[in-house]
């Protein structure tokens, strides 16, 4: 059977589209735990990033979680929050492992991002500001977090893709999203499956990369988009 | 057998000593994927950085599509060459390649573009020809920023070997994986912090020979 008639085949059968193994189901799981875990990240990060970047400290650490975060592989992460969770008491199967694990991934770009981007406003602007009789709170709000919008974008656009990416692993840990289909279709050597499985990943990642560049350009001030 | 649920110590160090021929098969496995995907990396990013510096309206394109090979999730695109080169070394190696380009070639084009306009024109004044220039001046001056991206390329690589254990190979992810199906606490720890060690002595590595091979910036 070629590739292409095993993917045929795979799209024609019925629990394809109905059921807890269909599409729909695996791409609602993986888009969930994906986005809850940004959500998570963001609660718990931003807040002390904002802070820090405002009184213009912690670009060090910033850097350190950068570099640490690179040499951890992300499959490690998840496995030792599967094993943790499970020895907590967590079943198999479930996502809090692998939400755990991604909030862990999101963190760190979407807080060096935030400390870099407000750090980043020139302290002249942020002078002038004062200056103009802005309080400390209208400096923050009306300035610096305009200003580095589009940095906090990339953070959280670089967050959102190595989530939708490390998601596609949970399946090694037992849970579902669309990594279920290639994790099968390796396992019961169902080229359909993978394959359609792999289409659907990519196309995910692509789709949130894009999506997020775009609203990346829409954050940015109009002042400081490149003049056409 | 171990069953879940059932108390196993953290580290079973006996574990550790009857595996250490594995544990030196698999280092192995896991250094030679990433030298030769980092290494065939790197030939294919200096052919295109010189497209690109030398026609500079093809940068665009070669940053969309290997931004594009970036963004696609490793387990994906291992999945997506099966049916095309099978499940072996070739499949990794290809996706660990392409994982480095993006990487690679926006330092390589960063640390060019960033040699100061009168350096340039110091060389021309000393009677370098262009390619002379290039060679004697430019690339000099761009290593620190050239090693910076195969630092980080390298880095990602030895993480992302971890997941071609799905395809039979996986170097320290090969422990990782066959942890979690016998939810075996110290094979799971040995892969990490393996993988880890083994990322920051590759990456201290570069952080030396980075040193080495741009003394002016010693003093500064």
């Amino acid at each position: 059977m070629t590739t292409w008639e095993s993917v045929q085949e795979f799209l024609s059968e019925p629990t394809t589209w109905s059921g807890p193994d269909s599409i729909w189901a695996r791409l609602g799981e993986h888009i969930w735990v994906s986005v809850a875990a940004v959500i998570i990240a963001g609660i718990l990060v931003l807040p002390l990033a904002v802070w820090l970047g405002h009184i213009r400290h912690g670009s060090g650490i910033a850097t350190a979680l950068v570099n640490i975060g690179r040499a951890v592989p992300s499959f490690g992460i998840l496995a030792i929050a599967f094993l943790v969770l499970v020895q907590m008491g967590a079943g198999v199967g479930e996502p809090w492992a692998v939400l755990v694990a991604l909030v862990a991934l999101a963190a760190p770009p979407m807080f060096t991002n935030t400390v870099a981007g407000i750090q980043a406003v020139q302290p002249a602007t942020i002078e002038s500001a004062r200056g103009m009789g802005l309080t400390e709170r209208e400096v923050l709000t009306g300035v610096e977090l305009p200003l580095s919008a589009p940095l906090m974008m990339e953070g959280l656009r670089i967050a959102f893709v190595q989530v939708i990416a490390t998601a596609t692993l949970g399946a090694l840990v037992a849970w579902g999203g669309l990594g279920r289909y290639i994790v099968d279709g390796f396992a019961q050597q169902d080229m359909g499956k993978l394959i359609v499985g792999a289409v659907l990943v990519g196309l995910l990642a692509i789709a949130a990369e894009l999506g997020l560049s775009a609203m990346q350009r829409a954050t940015t001030p109009r002042g400081m988009r490149p003049a056409r | 057998m171990r069953v879940l649920g059932q108390t196993s110590p953290l580290v079973d160090w006996d574990w550790i000593g009857r595996n250490l021929d594995q544990i030196a098969d698999r280092t192995w496995q896991h250094l030679s994927l990433t030298a030769v995907s980092v290494g065939i990396g790197l030939v294919i990013s200096v052919a295109l950085a010189i497209v690109a510096l030398r026609w500079r309206w093809s940068y665009t394109p070669i940053t969309w599509v290997t931004g594009l090979l970036y963004t696609i999730p490793s387990l994906a695109l291992f999945a997506l060459l099966v049916p095309v080169v099978g499940l072996n070394a070739t499949n990794a190696v290809i996706a660990l390649t392409s994982y480095t380009l993006l990487i690679i070639i926006r330092n390589l084009v960063a640390g060019i573009d960033g040699v100061p306009e009168a350096v340039l024109e110091a060389a021309d004044g000393m009677g370098y020809t262009r390619r002379a220039r290039f060679w004697k001046m430019e690339v000099p001056l761009a290593l620190p920023v050239i090693i910076a991206g195969l630092r980080i390329a390298t880095v990602t690589t030895v993480g992302l070997v971890t997941v071609t254990a799905v395809l039979g190979l996986g170097g320290y992810g090969y422990f990782i994986l066959r942890g979690l199906n016998t939810f075996f606490w110290t094979q799971i720890l040995v892969g990490v912090v393996l993988s880890v060690v083994l990322a920051t002595i590759l990456d201290i590595g570069f952080l030396f020979l980075q040193k080495a091979l741009s003394p002016w910036a010693r003093r500064a």
